[in-house]
């Protein structure tokens, strides 16, 4: 069975075991719809939950791609500056301590409700992991590469960019791959804290209404979207490092 | 290859940590000669090469480093390992002219051609090192080191990871191509110390011992029966020697 049927083989079986639970249990359904109520929701609501989509969507991205250039500056930063390796590890190390969800509400806060404050957290949830990947790797690339580039009379810089910036790339990817799981993760804590927009205000909004299969529905989409990015990344950072040893 | 073609001798001694490594070494490498250190592993060999190649080597050296012309080696010596050191996610050609790249020069596209070809990777000169076989990774290193063209080579161990036959086309190969360069060749073959070296040493125990090798010319045949005679006798010298 190919990887694909294997998906489906699986989101069958979950929506089975789901369906089976709302007969045998006779649960109410403004408490966990029905599958099929579910797809009706979405049928029904398509035009507003694709609309969210494409803010939730757009914040991701967004994010990925701030969060993931900020993470590779500081990573050549800490790997080519002693300063910048004592001064910066402390701040990292601390933010990380600090639950991303606790500066949610600051961040709306200083930053208002609109988009800026959900990039920022995105940001702020990928940005370690990138960082942390992409540092490990520059600091571990084989030593003998590093020898060969030394006999040939190189500068640090190109050593840098010619040698170990490929050779990280593989670890690189590792945490864009975790970037792509945790962005969406980052921009739905946003949306939740305050916001007008997104697929994380829809839930809370239907779930205020007791509209629980449009909740249901707006999660799906969420998860869906979430998979969806992680794929269309992993293939191309996959396309990107099959040289790379 | 234009520029002079330095000896180098270096004496003196190294250790760490109040562990000596070789002590009152002598040892002199002939200008335009192969000179080969050969010894068990684990003994220093590498250590001494590293040295020569100015890489960081984890050891205080006490000693001093001449050369015949007087011009310090660094930027004059290129080094060829036991691992091909090819970049896996470049092309054979940008291995080939990684050292103009990684000097901000840009790289002589003719000779670079003309180098790939020499080593017989003419076809293969666009496939990345992870699409050739492990004779053709070791021409490619090869390449790199001819296309670096400096007076002085190093080759630590580079044919140990190569079978038999593979490992004997790349010696000649190598003596065919890195002509009358300055070579120190890193070895725990006395084979290959005796075909290819115009002088042997043996390093064991912390001391450097020059034993005789054979007449030019070199690389010497494989089937010739002096070569199997100071083959066999070098191996006997390193069993009596190391118990």
């Amino acid at each position: 069975m190919s990887g694909a049927r294997y998906i489906i083989a699986a989101l069958v079986a979950v929506a089975a075991i789901w369906e089976f639970a709302v007969i045998v249990t006779g649960v109410p359904r403004y408490i966990l719809p029905s599958v099929g109520d579910v797809m009706v929701a979405f049928v029904n609501n398509w035009s507003l939950i694709g609309e969210h989509l494409i803010v939730t969507l757009t914040e991701v991205v967004l994010g990925i791609v701030i969060g993931t250039c900020l993470g590779c500056v500081t990573a050549i930063q800490l790997e080519t500056s002693r300063a910048a390796r004592l001064f910066l590890r402390p701040i990292l190390i601390f933010s990380q301590a600090i639950p991303v969800f606790a500066l949610a509400p600051l961040l709306t806060l200083w930053l208002g409700y609109g988009m800026i404050s959900k990039v920022v957290m995105a940001i702020l949830i990928i940005y370690f992991p990138v960082t942390s990947s992409f540092y490990d790797g520059l600091v571990n690339t084989p030593k003998s590469y590093l020898d060969l580039a030394t006999t040939m009379g190189t500068t640090k810089w190109r050593q840098l960019f010619l040698i170990k910036v490929p050779a990280a790339a593989p670890s690189l990817f590792s945490g864009i791959r975790l970037a792509a799981v945790y962005a969406p993760i980052g921009a739905t804590i946003g949306e939740w804290v305050g916001s007008s927009q997104g697929l994380g205000y829809l839930m809370l909004l239907a779930s205020g209404r007791v509209k629980i299969d449009l909740m249901f529905a707006s999660l799906l989409t969420l998860g869906v979207m979430s998979m969806g990015l992680y794929a269309i990344i992993s293939v191309t950072l996959g396309r990107l490092s099959r040289f790379n040893g | 290859m234009t520029a002079s073609v330095p000896s180098i001798t270096v004496r003196g001694s190294a250790g760490h940590d109040g562990t000596m490594l070789f002590d009152g070494l002598e040892m002199h490498i002939g200008a335009g000669q192969w000179t080969c250190l050969l010894g068990p592993s684990g003994v220093g060999k590498s250590t001494l090469l590293r040295l020569l190649a100015g890489l960081d080597t984890h050891v205080d050296f006490n000693g001093t480093l001449e050369t015949s012309d007087g011009i310090p080696l660094a930027g004059r010596v290129s080094y060829m390992a036991q691992s091909d050191l090819l970049l896996p996610w470049a092309t054979i050609c940008d291995n080939v002219g990684l050292g103009s790249r990684l000097r901000g020069e840009k790289p002589n596209l003719e000779k670079l051609t003309k180098v790939i070809a020499d080593v017989g990777l003419g076809d293969h000169a666009e496939k990345r090192p992870g699409q050739l076989s492990g004779g053709q990774r070791q021409r490619a290193a090869l390449a790199r080191t001819l296309m670096e063209d400096t007076p002085v080579v190093l080759l630590d161990e580079p044919f140990s990871s190569l079978d038999a036959r593979t490992s004997f086309d790349m010696q000649e190969l190598v003596a065919r191509h890195l002509g009358r360069r300055t070579i120190l060749l890193v070895t725990h073959d006395p084979g290959e110390a005796v075909r290819l070296c115009h002088r042997i040493y043996i390093l064991k125990q912390g001391r450097v011992d020059q034993v005789e090798s054979l007449a030019p010319p070199f690389p010497r045949d494989f089937a010739d029966p002096e070569v199997f005679a100071r083959q066999s006798a070098l191996m006997a010298r390193i069993r009596e020697d190391t118990g």
